[in-house]
């Protein structure tokens, strides 16, 4: 006997763009001009040849530890687009792409992929922390920068980056639990690609939606497709203006899918997925989807494709040999030295043992 | 100058610091309307306004994350945890979070947050309130350790924590609390963190202790004094992390002598590292080796063998014998 569940009605998923690219839901199609669409394509199709090169820099030892994100672009460009320079977004190993777009140097998050400090001094007018490894953690933080824009009185935003795996956290309820008391401006974005690592959506959680988790906090639960950029923008861009005119936060739900492993580290997907459902969501892509749209709009050509594909391709070999190049190296001192404002003397120490090996 | 216990000099501190800093902000568990379970934050609620002193959810994993996203963003967060036993479920806030911001953002950001919070044995409290977990915050690079044993100190001390930039857990133990008053400034003052304090001068053995233990070693320094004529010096360390090993290799390079005293479980903790301090750094002043007397290494105990399981100031003179007598 099967139960049937049933989903809650404000659980619908949000959609704008079929994936032949057709608009089926007019009425929600955000007031964007048609070079901010023509900018969303080429962020999107950048971030795609960025996503390969760096696998195959990864794999050639030229880059240091890398989750990437092809199939999740929608969902990671079409939400940054929809917040404004001075909100503050609080990513995930997984969340670069948001953090290069919100601003970040692509030669600093190759730094911070190699481990190397730079990658992590986020420039001063950057509004970004440094991705979070521990799951879910960075969703506290966010209620702690939120409280802050709501205390000094600033129109501003925090956006916290997770995937469905992190949902079971207790730093998400908590997280979540403590943005409906404070009734911050905070918006609780969760990539729902339906894998964390190798554990699937249903053995993570019984509930059929990631959004409705929001009701238990008493904050809005939104459900997205997140292969369709104007959606994502849309339900981002509205969860943003309800956090800036005091009406609390967000958690969205994203439903999206990650094409490549987990991460560079080893990780098999056939391991866990089967080829139909690969292809099933490949049928959903967001930028096959969105260049149709776009196409028959007449704002995107093949040419402006291959435009962008070699602006990317430089921009990544640009990057790389900046990295490549950064001076000075990291030392064990430099480590020393940020662990404290003043150096306590048993490290002043350890730091002279250090720099008279660095020395030699 | 006042008469103070050490929670109202804490209070005090708390108070003088929102008043002079809007960026200071304290909350954590029923610290508003109730001012704390120990009344250390009272009346700050209705002086400062819920916006300044607020009372949290149940949930310290998310105080302690709160505080380092309010951090980053410039505020200064004096996050209660209500219990140190209840420690390990910011651990992760703390340890991997606020201590390793300074390194990850290179310096771009920092955490300049205060985790208060009681801790200490002997008050036969229920399970995990109690426990002495300071030393597993020994290991933890990037934060500081403040442990105050009288309340001019504790006044001192947190002023200086809740000014530092880096993040400071201050435990407070909570057998202090009410246990005697001090002469107090009614002014805010500093006392800097990382400085040991030589409680009691003496010249053939050194005693070295913090918190309640700084009390029991001046008692059994007393003891040994009358008894057999013993000079005792008697340092209490203040903070444990950056330990002042300058004071405690001074001290043991005149006495010869030490022991180290601590409520906390013997293994690998505060007293071992001031023990491995001494080794590299005085062995030839030794005249003997450096005894510990610590609690057992067991969990902590429930309320019924808490006082025998402690040490007390007949286990400290029984190691200031050992060491006199080796
Ligand atoms: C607290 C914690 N536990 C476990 C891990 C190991 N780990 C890294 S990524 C991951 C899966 C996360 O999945 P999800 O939240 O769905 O995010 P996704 O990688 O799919 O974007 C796990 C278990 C970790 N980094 N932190």
């Amino acid at each position: 006997m099967s139960m049937a569940t049933k989903e809650r009605p404000e659980f619908d998923t949000v959609q704008i763009l079929a994936p032949d690219g057709t608009v089926v839901n007019p009425d929600l199609m955000p007031d964007l001009s048609d070079d901010q669409l023509r900018e969303l394509m080429r962020r999107m199709v950048f971030t795609r040849i960025w996503d390969q090169r760096a696998i195959s820099l990864n794999r050639q030892g030229r880059l240091g530890f890398y989750a990437p994100v092809a199939g999740q672009e929608a969902s990671m460009i079409g939400s940054e687009f929809a917040l404004n320079k001075d909100d503050f977004i609080l990513p995930s190993y997984r969340d670069i792409p948001q953090m290069v777009w919100h601003g970040l140097p692509l030669y600093q998050a190759f730094l911070y992929s190699r481990g190397h400090i730079h990658g992590g001094q986020i420039p001063e007018d950057v509004h970004v922390l440094m991705p979070q490894i521990i799951i879910a953690a960075q969703c506290t933080q966010t209620v702690g920068v939120a409280m802050a824009f709501k205390l000094r009185g600033e129109k501003r935003v925090a956006i916290c980056y997770f995937g469905d795996g992190a949902t079971s956290q207790g730093d998400f309820y908590e997280g979540m639990n403590f943005a409906g008391v404070y009734r911050v401006p905070a918006i609780f974005f969760c990539q729902n690609n339906r894998y964390a690592i190798s554990v699937p959506l249903h053995k993570q959680t019984a509930t059929p939606t990631l959004a409705q988790k929001a009701v238990a906090a008493g904050i809005r639960g939104v459900r997205v497709d997140g292969m369709d950029v104007l959606a994502v923008y849309r339900v981002t861009k509205e969860a943003a203006e309800r956090a800036r005119n005091g009406e609390g936060a967000t958690l969205i739900e994203a439903l999206t899918y990650r094409y490549g492993p987990h991460t560079m580290a080893g990780d098999d997907p056939t391991r866990y997925r089967t080829n139909e459902e690969f292809s099933e969501w490949e049928q959903k892509d967001p930028l096959i989807r969105f260049r149709r749209f776009l196409e028959a709009k007449g704002l995107w050509s093949e040419e402006d494709e291959n435009r962008v594909i070699e602006e990317a391709k430089q921009a990544v070999a640009d990057a790389i040999k900046k990295a490549d190049e950064w001076m000075p190296k990291q030392k064990v001192t430099d480590l020393i030295d940020a662990m404290y404002e003043t150096l306590p003397p048993h490290l002043e120490e350890q730091k002279a043992e250090f720099a008279a090996r660095e020395g030699r | 100058m006042a008469q103070l216990t050490m929670i109202q000099a804490i209070t005090d501190a708390l108070r003088l610091e929102l008043e002079r800093d809007p960026s200071v902000l304290v909350f954590g568990e029923d610290v508003g309307v109730n001012g704390g379970v120990f009344r250390a934050t009272e009346g700050l609620q209705k002086q400062f306004g819920e916006e300044r002193v607020f009372d949290t959810p149940l949930a310290e994993s998310a105080i302690a994350g709160l505080a380092v996203g309010l951090a980053v963003q410039g505020f200064r967060p004096v996050a209660e945890i209500q219990f140190f036993g209840f420690v390990f479920e910011c651990f992760d806030a703390i340890a991997s979070q606020a201590a390793r911001m300074r390194y990850r953002s290179g310096g771009r950001y920092q955490a300049p947050i205060v985790f208060r919070s009681p801790f200490g044995g002997g008050v036969k409290t229920p399970e995990l309130h109690a426990d002495s977990l300071e030393g597993l915050f020994l290991q933890t690079p990037g934060v500081k350790v403040v442990i105050p044993s009288n309340p001019y100190d504790a006044k001192g001390l947190l002023i200086s924590a809740i000014r530092d930039n880096d993040p400071v857990i201050f435990l407070e133990h909570m057998k202090l609390y009410r246990s005697f008053r001090q002469e107090v400034p009614e002014e805010a003052y500093t006392i800097p963190i990382g400085k040991a304090s030589v409680v009691r001068e003496g010249t053939d053995v050194t005693v070295i202790a913090y918190g309640a233990m700084v009390h029991t070693a001046l008692k059994a320094a007393e003891e040994v004094e009358k008894a057999r004529g013993a000079k005792v010096e008697v340092i209490d360390l203040r903070t444990i992390n950056p330990l002042d090993e300058e004071t405690i290799i001074r001290s043991v390079e005149k006495t010869g002598r030490a022991v180290v005293v601590q409520e906390a479980q013997k293994q690998a903790g505060v007293a071992a590292e001031v023990i491995a301090r001494i080794n590299e750094k005085a062995l030839l002043s030794l005249e003997a080796p450096v005894v510990r007397v610590t609690a057992p290494d067991t969990v902590y105990p429930f309320a019924a063998i808490e006082d025998a399981w402690l040490p007390d100031p007949a286990r400290v003179v029984e190691g200031i014998n050992k060491v006199l007598d080796f």
